[in-house]
């Protein structure tokens, strides 16, 4: 809880920062104040009690602690990647002012406790990011990606309202726990509306996973957003996304799981195949990872539909999330650093073994972890889901994982293959700021780590 | 511990050879390599002494909350795994000595990383730890063909990875399913015995539902028809040291997985489907043979009469029986050093003709007595000539295979005749006959060519001869699989 006001108190100092003239002081104080939210997250773990904020409208129990460490992190390590970014603009206090805020959503999502937290934690998450994948002023693209994001973040948004609202209607609360109880009380005569509003809110959450066939939007957002702000939107949002989503059903809707375990299995399939199949016919490299993304949260769906409720499949989801994460920040922080003249397609790699060994083995290692291979974190994320999935009914959901797994690996090495084997076009080294070779590092480096030692992050939870 | 340190050691030497500049680094991985061949023998010879030495295993727990343990120890047949890897190493690499590779410390820390994930697969004793070896050996290959391989390597690594990889996954999943199933005191366990107890007490249609997720990752891998599409390419396009490592140990993971990993856990399957996967091995046998008469390419050509002897040594193993599987292993042992020997004479060939076309070659003998001599026992072992390493697991091989059925015994009998045609004409063509103008004068052979070549023809024949201290161990080895098939 209180990294959640420091991180709130920094965006009003981001925006008081113009009118009392201390931009420069702006970005270490930034640094500081993350990394001691970070710390007070760490503590509240430590002490491991929840302690109800605002009339039980927020709550801080381990579970929302741990996502809250994964997304603080996360957005340390983004903000060291975007700290030249920022001083290339002109107006470098909005976009911090509106990237905090974005993180108070995110924080907001992963510990809510009502209904209503829930709508102000999307809301306030998304709207910074509408404004932030437009930020590219005068590109046609960077306008449509926002354009595209606000009207069907919007509509999502809409849905999740008129979801929230017919549960309401049915159940009359909105506390999430009052919902359960009630569902369990009058399990077997709930109004047909209930339901309805059960797959309002299960469509508008995957809206926000951007999970098939809710995932029209990625693609082109992704791709027209500058690079680093699809960076923020596909590790810190999609991590809060998913927490949100795992609170929602798990916990609030997990009595009357069959009624939405079929819908999400068919999703989930169909997430699997379109994303794999539509990011091996794709060109630019923000698009395959877009797709990729889509394919993770697939992955991730399938824990929460595997549904036990146990050890495993809570750090089975932290785990993945932080896996996750990790390699997409060091991804995107070379796709970012290698696409700076303007190319986004694959043959902007191409060479790149010669041009930066070091940098490309970082990509090596991230694109091996994004698809799966021992011993980065990326296989054990994996392993944990094939995990989770085989005990459940969904067995031929787990055949069509490794099928599209298989397909997986062709648009991730097709990067590797370019960079080692392509002869480049251009001999020119590519310049990239210290800081950010430390983060690629660093993450790349953790990649590894809990690869080979994943009991730290994969035995936090012993309930 | 010594057990841990044969894993260890070649990770370290591999890693220290990366920051090596220039030539140092391979003369550095040559040394490390026949170190390691010397940690082997002391295994051999601490083996011999005492089969349960607590020095030939290591356990450590890893994810305490899913049961996987860094479990590794040394068998019979992991210990003759072992000596082969350990010692084609070093060869392999003395063999590339001739050759300039760019960026030296990258391809011979490669290799020495392969080294470690190879000889960890032969050790480990636990489910996970054993998946975990077998997809990391994947990488190193996987690098070696895609930086120094020959033209359009790109497309064809590609296809070789993504194949094994599909392989793979699916073993995965299988071998989750069969963890799935084990209790332990009410806990679950990835030990490959428990493994075994989980996978005998599932009933018949699940244990053959296991049975092709396992064997399609071991099936690629050695490769069995028709899932051998990737190899003839892959071998024909890696750099020579590559399709050693390839041809000469690696696909001996699949072999050895059959024997340890799918055989004793899912006898039901096995009794249900085995007698299908013989066919196929049987198929692959008689196709593979075919094409290699009609190919042009001496190294295509021994591609293909990989995928005839590996069909052999398949059939022997899916027969089950004490002849069968003692077969495959000797026939392993001599398999992997007869084809890295030919795949060598085809590179030397190649180097000083500048073709591997055989048509283009013939009358060498003439220029190079030497070199003739070593070819011709090279070959001998490898159509299994009687006093030649091939012959013993041949004989074995047809044996168990006959236990099981005599048509398939005849069909497989026929990888020796079709084997000798192949392989004799295949000599005729470069060695005899009329001196080819197009050649350039075949001059005498390096230092270093000479010393591998004659270090696998000496192996080549030793163990023709007095095969013995190998059989022996294989023999006592296989009782003891036995025991876990009953």
């Amino acid at each position: 809880m209180k990294g959640l006001l420091i991180i709130s108190g920094l965006g009003i100092l981001a925006m008081l920062a113009e009118i009392f003239k201390f931009k420069k002081l702006l970005f270490p104080m930034v640094l500081i104040g993350i990394v001691a939210a970070y710390a007070f997250n760490f503590m509240e773990w430590k002490t491991g009690m929840s302690i109800p904020y605002f009339d039980n409208m927020i709550g801080f129990d381990k579970l929302g602690i741990a996502f809250s460490g994964i997304i603080i992190a996360t957005a340390f390590f983004w903000f060291i990647l975007a700290n030249d970014y920022f001083e290339e603009e002109t107006s470098l206090v909005d976009h911090f002012a509106l990237v905090l805020f974005a993180l108070v959503g995110a924080l907001m999502l992963t510990s809510f406790k009502n209904m209503t937290t829930l709508f102000l934690g999307v809301e306030i998450m998304s709207i910074p990011l509408y404004v932030l994948a437009a930020s590219k002023k005068k590109d046609i693209k960077s306008n449509e990606a926002g354009f595209k994001y606000l009207i069907m973040g919007s509509f999502a948004s809409g849905f999740l309202l008129f979801g929230i609202a017919l549960v309401y209607g049915a159940t009359g609360s909105f506390d999430l726990m009052q919902i359960r109880s009630f569902i369990s009380e009058h399990g077997a005569d709930m109004p047909l509306f209930f339901y309805v509003g059960v797959v309002f809110m299960l469509i508008a959450m995957c809206f926000k996973i951007s999970a098939a066939p809710f995932h029209f939007w990625a693609p082109d957002v992704y791709q027209g957003s500058p690079t680093l702000i699809t960076a923020l939107m596909s590790t810190v949002v999609k991590t809060a996304a998913f927490a949100a989503f795992m609170r929602l059903f798990m916990v609030g809707f997990a009595e009357i799981s069959s009624v939405w375990t079929g819908i999400l299995a068919g999703i989930i399939a169909l997430s699997l195949v379109i994303a794999n199949f539509s990011a091996a016919m794709q060109n630019n490299v923000k698009r395959i990872l877009a797709y990729s993304s889509i394919s993770h949260a697939a992955f991730m769906l399938m824990v929460i539909l595997a549904n036990v409720r146990s050890n495993l499949s809570v750090n089975a989801l932290i785990y993945y999330s932080l896996a996750y994460s990790l390699g997409s920040i060091a991804a995107f922080g070379i796709v970012y650093n290698v696409t700076k003249k303007g190319n986004e397609n694959v043959d902007a790699f191409n060479g790149l073994a010669k041009r930066n060994p070091s940098l490309a083995l970082c990509m090596t290692v991230a694109m091996l972890s994004l698809a799966g291979i021992p011993i980065t974190s990326g296989f054990f994320a994996k392993y944990f889901v094939f995990t989770a999935m085989i005990g459940t009914q969904y067995k031929w959901l787990l055949i069509i994982a490794v099928l599209t797994s298989a397909v997986g690996v062709y648009y991730y090495l097709r990067i590797v293959i370019a960079m080692y084997f392509k002869k480049q076009d251009t001999h020119e080294p590519i310049t990239i700021e210290r800081s950010n070779i430390l983060v690629i590092v660093l993450t790349t480096a953790a990649t590894i780590a809990i690869g080979i030692v994943p009991g730290i992050v994969a035995e936090m939870f012993e309930f | 511990m010594l057990a841990a340190l044969l894993i260890l050691f070649p990770l370290l030497a591999g890693l220290l050879v990366f920051f090596v500049k220039g030539n140092a680094a391979r003369n550095l991985a040559l040394g490390f390599s026949i170190i390691e061949f010397g940690l082997a023998l002391g295994a051999f010879f601490l083996f011999k002494k005492d089969p349960n030495a607590c020095m030939l295993s290591f356990d450590h727990v890893w994810v305490k909350s899913l049961g996987i343990h860094f479990s590794v120890g040394i068998d019979g047949m992991a210990l003759l795994m072992i000596l082969l890897t350990t010692f084609l190493v070093p060869l392999i690499i003395l063999s590339s000595f001739t050759n300039d590779y760019s960026k030296p410390n990258n391809f011979y820390g490669l290799i020495l990383l392969m080294q470690m994930a190879l000889v960890g697969v032969f050790m480990a004793n636990d489910g996970f730890l054993f998946y975990v070896f077998w997809e990391l050996a994947l990488i190193p290959i996987y690098f070696i063909c895609l930086l120094w391989g020959g033209e359009d390597r790109g497309r064809i690594t590609f296809k070789f990875f993504v194949y094994t990889l599909f392989g793979s996954l699916f073993m995965l999943v299988g071998l989750i399913y069969l963890y799935n199933h084990t209790n332990v005191e009410g806990l679950k366990s990835w030990a490959v015995q428990d493994l075994y107890t989980a996978g005998r007490s599932l009933a018949e249609n699940q244990q053959c539902a296991v049975f092709w997720m396992i064997f399609i990752a071991f099936a690629i891998k050695m490769p069995i028809f028709p899932l051998h599409t990737w190899q003839p390419d892959t071998y024909v396009t890696a750099p020579t040291q590559g399709t050693m490592l390839l041809s000469g140990i690696m696909l001996k993971m699949g072999t050895f997985g059959v024997i340890k990993w799918l055989l004793p856990v899912v006898p039901l399957g096995l009794e249900k489907w085995g007698g299908t996967a013989i066919a196929l091995s049987v198929t692959g046998i008689i196709y593979a043979s075919i094409i290699a008469i009609s190919q042009k390419d001496f190294k295509r050509l021994i591609a293909y009469s990989s995928i005839a002897h590996v069909g052999l040594i398949s059939a022997g193993i899916l027969s089950a029986n004490q002849q069968g599987i003692q077969g495959a292993i000797m026939q392993m042992l001599a398999h992997g050093v007869n084809v890295v020997g030919l795949f060598f004479i085809a590179d030397i060939l190649f180097r000083h003709t500048g073709t591997r076309e055989m048509d283009k070659l013939g009358g060498i003998r003439g220029m190079n007595g030497n070199f003739a001599v070593l070819f011709l026992i090279i070959l001998l072992g490898s159509v299994a000539l009687p006093l030649t390493n091939g012959f013993v697991g041949e004989f074995l091989l047809i044996n168990g295979v006959y236990q099981f059925s005599a048509t398939m015994a005849a069909l497989a009998g026929l990888t020796v005749i079709l084997g000798a045609v192949y392989m004799l004409r295949s000599y005729q063509k470069i060695m005899l006959g009329e001196r080819n103008d197009s050649n350039v004068a075949f001059g005498p052979l390096a230092t270093t060519d000479k010393v591998v070549l004659s270090i696998i023809c000496v192996v080549v024949v030793a163990f023709g001869i007095y095969p013995k201290p190998l059989n022996d161990i294989a023999e006592e080895a296989v009782k003891t699989i036995m025991l876990n098939l009953k």
